[in-house]
């Protein structure tokens, strides 16, 4: 049976002091060649110093049908802000 | 689902498109959306991957190394641009061999400007100059669609381009700054890819069939003949700077409109090329296909490979 090369998740730090972010996705068949792709797809003029490759069915993500239950509790959550708190004008820096 | 829920999720959908925000993969949409999607987007990787195909021809004839390394990195950041898209458009459930198979079977199409030849170095120079200055035209305003993955694709692409059309004009230019021969050649190249590059920005907007509902998901901004337009009015001074003439007669700046007043686009020919009857549509498939099928045991090669190492890792570690 034939078979696909499986799809991989590409993330690139553009420099030292910055988190990886996801790039985009291309097929390889392993991670070694998933790093060789995604150095010429990804990088071509310098984007990255350092590269991740993941492959896409390890990644789990969160359904957005249930974005209600998820992300909505922590919008009636004010207090969790520093707004939410009255102070004095004469308080400085806090 | 009942028709009431589709059709009030399809309105909340077309709301949340109306305010700006952007649709990713995963959320739910109406399926005309998915199809139009997947249409536009794959039809936009095949024409990146078909492209290289005109300026491949020339990469080992290059007139020098700057021109050849220049050519090689435009060709490779097309194969880029193809990968780009054929990824994001996977993000609307389609494989990449479905994707293949629907432009080797000619039911997904790329754009018809690829069918044309190019027989002189100058035609590098006019392609790269008109051909890649009228996809960025085409291109800008899908840095803002509605669909997340293209939409970031687009950003990635439009910032690549830029380079491609100047290396282009840098070619044009040189040409025309040289020999008398040199000129006539860039001449030449303009009078063969003009009228293409006019017809790439797609059918008068009274016959375009998707226009309507393109605009509303923000797959199009501006319709394909204000495109036009916008092309031929930034072009038009920049052959006058190459001391070309446009192969257009009837080509005249209207004061009234501030734009460049232009001849009968030939539409016979449009859809014939865009038919399969192009001068190059079979040599174009037949060198895809090929490509596809000679490669086949190079990817079932890598495939095995890969799970061999893959099993011997689980032997070692049990």
């Amino acid at each position: 049976m034939k078979k696909n090369w499986p799809l991989w998740e590409i993330f690139v730090r553009s420099k030292n002091g910055l988190e990886h972010r996801h790039f985009g996705s291309l097929h390889a068949a392993d991670a070694e060649m998933a790093m060789e792709n995604a150095r010429d797809v990804y990088t071509r003029r310098n984007e990255g110093v350092s590269i991740w490759v993941v492959e896409s069915k390890n990644i789990t993500a969160s359904n957005p049908a249930d974005n209600g239950e998820m992300f909505e509790p922590a919008q009636d959550k004010v207090y969790r802000h520093p707004t939410f708190y009255d102070l004095p004008d004469e308080v400085k820096h806090m | 689902m009942s028709e009431k829920e589709v059709k009030n999720l399809e309105e909340i959908f077309e709301a949340r498109i109306a305010r700006d925000e952007k649709i990713e993969p995963k959320d739910w949409m109406p399926e005309k959306y998915r199809q139009t999607h997947i249409r536009q987007m794959s039809q936009h990787a095949h024409s990146e991957i078909v492209g290289m195909l005109p300026e491949g021809n020339w990469i080992t004839r290059a007139p020098s190394l700057r021109r050849k390394a220049a050519l090689l990195a435009k060709v490779q950041d097309e194969a880029g641009h193809g990968l780009y898209l054929y990824s994001a458009c996977e993000t609307l459930g389609i494989s990449r061999d479905e994707l293949y198979e629907q432009l080797h079977s000619g039911k997904a199409k790329y754009s018809s400007i690829f069918n044309y030849p190019t027989v002189t170095w100058a035609d590098m120079g006019a392609v790269g100059w008109l051909v890649d200055g009228a996809a960025i035209i085409n291109q800008v305003p899908l840095c803002n669609t509605s669909f997340g993955p293209y939409a970031r694709a687009m950003v990635r692409v439009c910032k690549e381009e830029s380079f491609h059309q100047r290396q282009g004009f840098e070619i044009m230019l040189t040409l025309c700054r040289g020999s008398e021969e040199q000129k006539a050649m860039a001449q030449d190249a303009l009078n063969r890819w003009w009228w293409p590059s006019l017809m790439m920005l797609g059918p008068t907007d009274a016959e375009s069939i998707h226009t309507e509902q393109s605009m509303k998901w923000k797959l199009k901004r501006k319709s394909n003949d204000e495109l036009r337009q916008q092309f031929i009015d930034q072009t038009v001074p920049q052959a006058d700077l190459l001391g070309l003439t446009i192969p257009d007669p009837d080509l005249k700046f209207n004061k009234e409109t501030g734009s460049y007043d232009f001849g009968e686009i030939n539409w016979d020919e449009f859809w014939q090329v865009v038919k399969g009857h192009g001068p190059c549509n079979k040599e174009r498939m037949s060198a895809r296909v090929n490509a596809w099928n000679n490669g086949e045991w190079v990817r079932d090669a890598a495939m095995a490979h890969a799970e061999k190492n893959a099993n011997k890792k689980i032997a070692k570690a049990s």
